[in-house]
C-alpha cells in the first residue's frame, strides 16, 4: 500500500521551476532509494513532502490524507521525519538534547533514547558532549537518531553519506535494516548508485526535475540507470 | 575620602543594576530566540507601569498583589502581539520587525499620553518604598531596591533553569540555532515565538511594576529604558543572561558614582562605561561564543 503518494507535483522557487509533474509512490514498509545528479531536484522533493516548500493542493498525500499546505511541524506529527542534508544538528545542544528535541512531537512508538543508543552504541558515552566534538559519522548517527525519536512512519534521509569515509558510511547503512524491521518506511537520497541499489526495494531516478526511472532495481541494467541518471 | 563615600554609591549602584537587568532581560530573550529587536520594549515596560497604577487604584490593592494581575495580562498581550502583528513580519530580513515595533512604540506612547496626560505619575501606597535596613557606619540599603535586585537574580536563575532542563527550553535553544530544522523536529515556531514574547513581556511587566514603585513616570520614558536595556545586554555580552545582570550592575555602579560627583552626569557616566566596553571588548564581558 502506498504510504506517501505524489501526483503531478510541480514546484520551484519563485519563477524558477525545479520539479515538473512528478509522480511517486512510496510503499509502506519498504526502502526506496532516490538517485540523481546534483540539481536534479531530490532535496526540493523532500522539502515539498516535509512542508518546507509550499506544494499545490492534492499533489501530496500521506497515509491517504492530503498534506500539501500543512505546516512542517504538523507533518512531523503525522509521522514524517527528516534527516536533513549536512546533518543540521543544533550546536548549542548536547547529543542527548538533540535526540530529545526530535521527540518534540510526542508520537508514541518503538523509538526511545534507549533504543537509539542500542542502535548507535557510540553515542551513549558521548551523550553529554556538545555535538560539535563528535566525528562526522557520529554526528550523522545523532541526526538519524533525532529523526527516529519522533517515531516516524516515513523516514526521509537526505545524502546521509555526504562527506563521510566509506567505512563510516557502511556503519550508518547497517542501521537501516533495524529501522525497517520496526515497520518504518525509508526514503534515502543517495548519490552513490551502487550503494543505493544494494539497500533499496525500489529505486527512483530524478533528472532535471523529472522521474526518469522507477521500479525494483533488478528490473534495470547498469546502462538503463546510467542513462536515467545522466541523460543522453 | 571616607569609606562611606566609596562603599555607598557602589552598593546603591549594584542594586540599581537589578532594576536595569529586569529592563534588559525581555529584550535579550526576543533577540536570542527570534533574532528580533523590539524597539517598543521600553514603552511596554512603561505601559506595564501604568497598568500597575490602574490596578492599584481601581482594585485598591498593594502593588505586589497587583503584579498577580499585571504580569499575566502583559504575558497574554505578548502572545497575541507576536501571533497577530510580529510573526507575519519575521523573516530573513531584520528590517520589517524593526519598523513594526518602532510603530508600536509610537502608538503606545501616544495612547498613554491620551489616556494619562504628560503629567508625571507614581504610586504612593506602600511603606516598602521608604523602608531601609541600616548596616552601621551610616550605610543603609532600601528594602525596595533589595527586593528588585533579588527579583532580578530570581528571574535570571529561573530562566537559566528553564533553558537547561525543560523541553520548552530545549525548543527555544534549538529554534535559536536553526529555526527551519527546528520545524522539521515538530516544533511549531509561530507558537514558540509567541510563548517567547509572552515570557519577555511577563518579565517586562515585573520591571514595569517595580519602576512604578521606585519612581514617578511619564508616557515618553520608554526609549530611555530601551537604551539602558541595550547597554546592559551589550556590556554583559549577547547570549548570556548572567552577563546581562553583570552588565546592568556595572552600568548601575557607573551611574551611581557619576551622580555622586555631579548630579547631572550620572547617566553620562553610564554611557561612558558602555562606550569603553565597546572599545575594549566589543563582544561584551561574558559573551557566550555563538557557534553557527
Amino acid at each position: 500500500m502506498s504510504l506517501c503518494s505524489v501526483r503531478r507535483l510541480s514546484v520551484g522557487y519563485g519563477d524558477f521551476k525545479v520539479l515538473f509533474d512528478i509522480d511517486l509512490d512510496i510503499d509502506e514498509g519498504q526502502a526506496m532509494a532516490m538517485i540523481g545528479a546534483n540539481g536534479a531536484g531530490k532535496t526540493t522533493l523532500l522539502r515539498a513532502i516535509t512542508g518546507l516548500l509550499k506544494a499545490p493542493d492534492d499533489s501530496i498525500k500521506f497515509a491517504g490524507r492530503p498534506i500539501a499546505g500543512t505546516p512542517p511541524h504538523a507533518i512531523v506529527a503525522l509521522g514524517v521525519a527528516m534527516v536533513p542534508e549536512g546533518r543540521c544538528l543544533f550546536p548549542s545542544l548536547s547529543v542527548e538534547e538533540n535526540l530529545l528535541v526530535g521527540a518534540h512531537a510526542k508520537r508514541r512508538g518503538p523509538w526511545t533514547l534507549q533504543r537509539v543508543y542500542d542502535l548507535f552504541p557510540a553515542l551513549l558515552q558521548r551523550r553529554r558532549a556538545p555535538v560539535e566534538l563528535l566525528s562526522g559519522g557520529q554526528q550523522q548517527m545523532v541526526a538519524i537518531g533525532r529523526a527516529l525519536m519522533s517515531n516516524p512512519r516515513l523516514l526521509l534521509c537526505d545524502e546521509v553519506s555526504l562527506g563521510l569515509a566509506p567505512i563510516v558510511i557502511k556503519s550508518i547503512y547497517c542501521a537501516f535494516p533495524a529501522i525497517l524491521a520496526e515497520g518504518t518506511t525509508i526514503l534515502v537520497v543517495e548519490q552513490d548508485i551502487g550503494r543505493a541499489i544494494a539497500m533499496a526495494d525500489t529505486v527512483t531516478c530524478l533528472q532535471e526535475g523529472k522521474v526518469t526511472l522507477a521500479g525494483p532495481p533488478k528490473q534495470f541494467s547498469r546502462a538503463d540507470i546510467t542513462a536515467a541518471y545522466f541523460g543522453r | 575620602m571616607s569609606l562611606f563615600a566609596v562603599v555607598d554609591p557602589v552598593m546603591q549602584g549594584l542594586l540599581l543594576g537589578g532594576m536595569y537587568a529586569l529592563f534588559a532581560i525581555g529584550l535579550s530573550l526576543s533577540f536570542g530566540i527570534m533574532r528580533m529587536v523590539n524597539i517598543a520594549h521600553g514603552d511596554i515596560i512603561v505601559l506595564a507601569a501604568y497598568v500597575t497604577l490602574v490596578v492599584v487604584e481601581t482594585l485598591a490593592v498593594n502593588p505586589f498583589v497587583a503584579m498577580i494581575v499585571v504580569v499575566p495580562s502583559l504575558a497574554a498581550f505578548g502572545y497575541v502581539l507576536q501571533r497577530v502583528l510580529l510573526n507575519p513580519v519575521l523573516g530573513d530580513d531584520i528590517l520589517p520587525p524593526l519598523l513594526v515595533t518602532f510603530g508600536l512604540s509610537v502608538i503606545i506612547q501616544n495612547l498613554l499620553l491620551a489616556v494619562f496626560s504628560a503629567d508625571p505619575m507614581g504610586i504612593h501606597a506602600d511603606a516598602v518604598q521608604t523602608a531601609s535596613i541600616g548596616l552601621g557606619g551610616g550605610l543603609a540599603v532600601g528594602v525596595l531596591p533589595l527586593i528588585i535586585f533579588a527579583s532580578a537574580v530570581a528571574v535570571v536563575a529561573g530562566l537559566e533553569l528553564l533553558f537547561a532542563f525543560t523541553g520548552l527550553g530545549r525548543a527555544f535553544r534549538a529554534t535559536s540555532d536553526n529555526q527551519t530544522v527546528a520545524q522539521l523536529m515538530g516544533i511549531d515556531n509561530r507558537h514558540l515565538y509567541a510563548v517567547a514574547t509572552a515570557l519577555a513581556l511577563a518579565i517586562s511587566a515585573i520591571a514595569g511594576s517595580f519602576l512604578a514603585l521606585r519612581t514617578t513616570f511619564v508616557p515618553t520614558l520608554g526609549p530611555s529604558k530601551l537604551l539602558v536595556a541595550f547597554e546592559a545586554i551589550i556590556v554583559g555580552g549577547m547570549g548570556s543572561l548572567w552577563g546581562t545582570l553583570a552588565g546592568a550592575m556595572l552600568l548601575g555602579v557607573a551611574q551611581s558614582i557619576g551622580f555622586r560627583y555631579n548630579s547631572g552626569s550620572g547617566i553620562l557616566a553610564g554611557h561612558f562605561v558602555f562606550l569603553a566596553i565597546l572599545l575594549v571588548r566589543p563582544q561584551g564581558l561574558f559573551a557566550r561564543a555563538r557557534r553557527s
